[in-house]
């Protein structure tokens, strides 16, 4: 069977010819044994049942409760994450940026789509986007606009452009009126777009 | 290289648009196309520079014109083309054409599991001490290589701060062309928005990057 090789490439209309395409792949590479059929299967459910953005909200959590922990997150991220047992592919140099009631930071990959597995499983399309991209780096606080998000005019935009095998975690403020909550309770509020820097935590209204 | 990849500072592209309740893979293919290419990753087929490098050397027009995981698929099709796990009459066929050469081992589940447990650290014994120190003022150097490297444009020729010494890392330009590691020491540098961007950008803005000790010049 052949299968058409011309180009379609108007937004959207690619994915029937990279059905194919990426059939022709996976077809080649297990008819000359180079990977075996579970193998696939493991990699596409463990990134979609598996890892996501809780692994990240426990760490956020647990930074807001325990001091200790907070202090090793911002030294060591690598390992204070390690000890919740979160790590590996997209996590082995895990950074937390610490967000303060004067510095607000933002993650990005300008070159294509960097983040931290590890932490918040695989990134949202918008993330990977060239919207998202392009404007980052030069106009955080528009990027901000378009998640409904209006910060201080002094408090610092501090952009973190993922250019090596560094990973970063947002570790956003915590919401006023959670005194004495606990980090399981706590946890619902980190939203994954607070620990990416384009969102803050959910208040306890927000909640309810 | 200045390919399509290289976005930070372009204008265009519009509004971000977040979407609700997004799954992790908008269509079955999607996961196939991650999963193929973390698994030849698994395979040690090819380095991940180099996979990144073939990525981006995609010429422009094609490269924005593809959805994320159309890029993925499209750059692994190049890669096995370009290392010889398939020949161009096996990728218009959809399969291994006779004689078929067997690869030594097949990569299993668990060796996938593996991979996502321990992953794979970058980071490497120093071959020499590092040449810049926290709080040093460098350029990054204006430069163009035609070959892969992780200086992003929007930084090249501008004044910032090393932050934090990271480490010494992989360096991905060596790597990407299959040159070696050649680790190097990574530096976490910030710049100021207006240094970048020029002086009527908000001041409050700061970009940090993680660059490579060979992408510094000392002031």
């Amino acid at each position: 069977m052949t299968h058409d090789h011309e180009h379609h490439h108007e937004h959207g209309s690619d994915l029937s010819e990279m059905q194919l395409r990426t059939r022709a792949l996976e077809t080649i590479l297990l008819e000359k044994g180079y990977i075996e059929p579970a193998a696939i299967d493991v990699l596409i459910e463990t990134y979609e049942k598996k890892i996501g953005p809780r692994n990240g909200a426990q760490v956020v959590a647990k930074a807001w409760v325990d001091p200790r922990f907070r202090q090793w997150l911002f030294e060591d991220g690598t390992a204070a994450i390690g000890s919740l047992g979160f790590g590996g592919r997209s996590g082995n140099h895990l950074v937390a940026l610490e967000n303060t009631p004067s510095v607000h930071n933002m993650v990005v990959c300008t070159l294509c789509s960097c983040y931290p597995w590890a932490v918040l499983g695989l990134p949202p399309l918008w993330y990977k986007s060239a919207p998202y991209r392009s404007r980052t780096v030069a106009d955080p606080r528009g990027v901000l606009a378009d998640f409904g998000v209006t910060l201080p005019k002094d408090t610092e935009i501090r952009v973190w452009d993922s250019t090596a095998e560094l990973r970063y975690l947002v570790v956003p403020t915590r919401p006023a009126g959670t005194e004495g909550w606990s980090e399981e309770k706590l946890a619902d509020l980190v939203t994954r777009d607070s620990m990416i820097g384009t969102g803050l935590a959910k208040s306890p209204g927000d909640l309810k | 290289m200045n390919g399509a990849a290289d976005m930070g500072g372009m204008h265009g592209f519009g509004p971000v648009v977040p979407e609700p309740n997004e799954p992790v893979f908008h269509a079955e293919w999607e996961g196939h196309s991650f999963a193929l290419n973390m698994v030849t990753g698994v395979a040690k087929l090819w380095n991940l520079d180099a996979f990144r490098f073939k990525r981006e050397s995609i010429p422009p027009a094609e490269y924005l014109n593809l959805s994320y995981y159309g890029l993925w698929t499209m750059t692994l099709e190049l890669m096995m083309l370009e290392y010889g796990v398939a020949t161009p009459a096996e990728i218009a066929a959809g399969h291994a054409i006779a004689p078929i050469k067997k690869a030594p081992h097949a990569v299993t589940a668990t060796q996938c599991a593996n991979m996502v447990r321990c992953g794979s650290p970058y980071n490497r014994q120093a071959p020499a001490p590092a040449l810049f120190e926290t709080g040093d003022k460098v350029r990054a150097k204006n430069m163009h290589p035609q070959t892969h490297t992780r200086l992003p444009r929007y930084a090249r020729g501008h004044v910032g701060e090393v932050m934090r010494i990271v480490g010494c890392h992989v360096f991905p330009d060596s790597n990407a062309s299959n040159l070696g590691e050649d680790p190097q020491w990574l530096y976490t540098v910030r710049f100021d928005g207006r240094e970048l961007w020029g002086a009527d950008t908000d001041p409050t803005v700061r970009v940090c990057i993680e660059a490579w000790e060979p992408y510094l010049e000392p002031l």
